[in-house]
């Protein structure tokens, strides 16, 4: 996407496009930066993936849309972040959360005293429309993890990871999202587990119309499921495309997929990609 | 021998030879004790969703009374000047959180401590600037609450209640009931039991941190109210009272600084306790008033056995 696109009509875009970050650099504490400049969109009904290694700024990425960050005394300190039409950098995560973007955090992060019911309702928090509606919503989180609804009552802290995985998703739900921002759903679960909270990403996405921007390790999955993909490295995006492109990249391949060519490589071979939108921000 | 007697003989002689002086001596105890659960609570709300321990509710106990009292000394009628001084409550709620916490979000937990410390030095000189340093009465002819006793003949002796410890206790029990449900059932409570348990988590699922800290700040403030009127029906209302919060301190080291069950309980068995201690061992072997660090030395024993208090939140791990 060029420059004359993005000016020619903001009205348009909005519609097709729920999320846009444009060239965002986070420092953290004052003195160390840890994006510098990156950019992505995320289609309104789409689900796009954040790929990288450790490290790679994944994590800051979602936290800087979420603004998370400032509770970890980091800040966005260029480029601008658009969700749903409107500049949102400066947002209480409370007033995103209102907008409909809520960030299932790397970890699960489950309120471990409160029973497994309590830790949806508090997804709720922010809503106004009433004791009936939240009600509903509960079934309806239940119709998709009908696991969290046998352990409704136990504390989330004694649940095991795939059901506080699902309790963390559950929960963002229950506040009626256009948009998720998933952070690491596949970290420490076992294959089948990823693979079923994969599939309920991915009908969530399809039947209740939910965006999803997810940051993934397990390239894997995270590309069977996506539809467009973004790798970071040290904090810039390196490469970006359809996932199926990026199933078929070598370099993918070679690196985040661990399917090797023909044979090593030397590293003077390696394609460098450099590719960053760059504009005045 | 005669130590060891008066150590582990002497003393339940006594009880079982006089047990309508024991009932008394009991109950005195636990009016004691529902005070510095009420106290502990005020403690415990704040930690639990803030993470911060604050120095200043003893100074809020004094200055809710002292407002409650200067207001009726200033003509306002009682049954007004008690929504009034909610109010003013409210107020400091709202500015603390403005003022104080807000501006020091993220910082270290102690710089937070400090700050509460501020807070305490600027109540105590706006309280003495504005209502005056004198020792007052706290005004609880005007406020309805009994003042006789009851008087009961068990076991041929006899025991008598005074009308204010008994509401103090009913208002204290109704309070705690009230605070529970709340915790327990509305939003805005599973939001605070929540952000106690995942600060981060909390942010995220948009649950926000000024809103709950200023109703915390207010709960804190309603119960440092509560404190101050029984309190200060039993001592008069001035500067000194602050002192009772820290008896609070030892109630928190037994019951744990984040646990409401723990808060209460804890309160009860040290009010009781001392006061036994004080009648049957403090007085006759070390000329008495023991209560005065009977808690301390009390507190500090169960800490060397369980540090985490009696109550303290177990931590949930996983591996």
């Amino acid at each position: 996407m060029t420059l004359a696109t993005t000016a020619d009509s903001p009205a348009a875009e909005a519609a097709e496009t729920i999320l846009e970050v444009n060239n965002i650099e986070v420092i953290y504490d004052h003195v160390i930066l840890v994006l510098k400049g990156v950019s992505l969109s995320v289609p309104r009904g789409g689900i796009t993936a954040i790929l990288g290694a450790n490290g790679a700024g994944k994590t800051t990425t979602l936290k800087a849309i979420s603004n998370l960050l400032r509770a970890e005394r980091g800040e966005v300190t260029k480029g601008s972040i658009v969700f749903d039409g409107a500049q949102v950098q400066n947002l209480s995560p409370n007033e995103l959360v209102k907008r409909g973007c809520i960030q299932v955090m790397e970890g699960r992060h489950c309120f471990g005293h409160l029973s497994v019911e309590d830790n949806l309702l508090t997804g709720a928090f922010t809503r106004r429309d009433g004791t009936a509606a939240v009600r509903a919503d509960l079934d309806l989180v239940y119709s998709y993890f009908p696991r969290l609804k046998e352990r409704r009552n136990s504390q989330a802290g004694y649940t095991s990871g795939g059901e506080q995985q699902m309790t963390a998703i559950g929960r963002a739900l229950m506040s009626r999202p256009k948009m998720i921002l998933l952070d690491e759903p596949s970290m420490g679960l076992a294959p089948q587990l990823v693979e079923e909270i994969f599939e309920i990403v991915k009908q969530l996405n399809e039947e209740q119309g939910v965006s999803f921007l997810l940051a993934e390790q397990n390239t894997n999955v995270a590309l069977r499921y996506a539809k467009y993909g973004y790798i970071l490295e040290s904090g810039r995006v390196v490469l970006d495309g359809a996932a199926k492109a990026l199933r078929e990249n070598e370099d993918v391949k070679e690196f985040y997929l661990g399917v090797a060519g023909e044979g090593r490589r030397s590293f003077r071979n390696v394609k460098h990609y450099k590719r960053r939108k760059r504009w005045l921000s | 021998m005669d130590l060891l007697d008066a150590i582990f003989v002497q003393p339940f002689a006594d009880m079982a030879a006089a047990p309508d002086f024991l009932l008394q001596v009991l109950w005195e105890g636990l009016v004691g004790g529902v005070l510095y659960a009420l106290i502990a609570l005020g403690f415990v709300l704040i930690y639990k969703s803030s993470r911060i321990f604050n120095f200043a509710q003893g100074i809020m106990v004094v200055f809710a009374a002292l407002t409650l009292v200067g207001l009726y000394e200033r003509g306002v009628p009682a049954l007004i000047a008690l929504p009034l001084t909610l109010a003013v409550m409210f107020v400091l709620a709202v500015a603390i959180e403005r003022l104080v916490l807000r501006p020091l979000v993220n910082q270290p937990d102690i710089i937070l401590f400090m700050a509460t410390i501020g807070i305490t030095l600027f109540l105590i000189g706006f309280g003495e600037i504005i209502f005056g340093g004198e020792n007052k009465v706290m005004i609880t002819e005007q406020l309805y609450i009994p003042t006789g006793s009851f008087l009961f003949e068990p076991f041929g002796g006899f025991v008598s209640i005074e009308q204010k410890d008994l509401t103090a206790v009913i208002g204290a029990v109704v309070l705690v009931v009230a605070l529970l449900v709340f915790l327990n059932k509305s939003k805005i409570g599973r939001a605070i039991r929540a952000l106690g348990d995942d600060h981060q988590a909390a942010l995220s699922v948009g649950i926000s941190l000024s809103t709950i800290w200023v109703i915390v700040w207010f709960i804190a403030g309603l119960i440092a109210l509560a404190t101050g009127i029984v309190w200060g029906a039993r001592a008069g209302v001035s500067f000194a009272l602050e002192v009772i919060a820290f008896k609070a301190l030892p109630v928190l080291m037994l019951g744990g600084l984040e646990s409401v069950m723990g808060a209460i309980v804890g309160g009860l068995a040290i009010g009781i306790l001392e006061k036994l201690f004080e009648i049957y061992w403090g007085q006759p072997l070390l000329g008495g008033n023991t209560e005065a660090w009977f808690a301390y030395v009390f507190a500090l024993v169960v800490l060397l056995f369980r540090p985490q208090g009696l109550f303290g939140e177990k931590i949930i791990e996983r591996v």
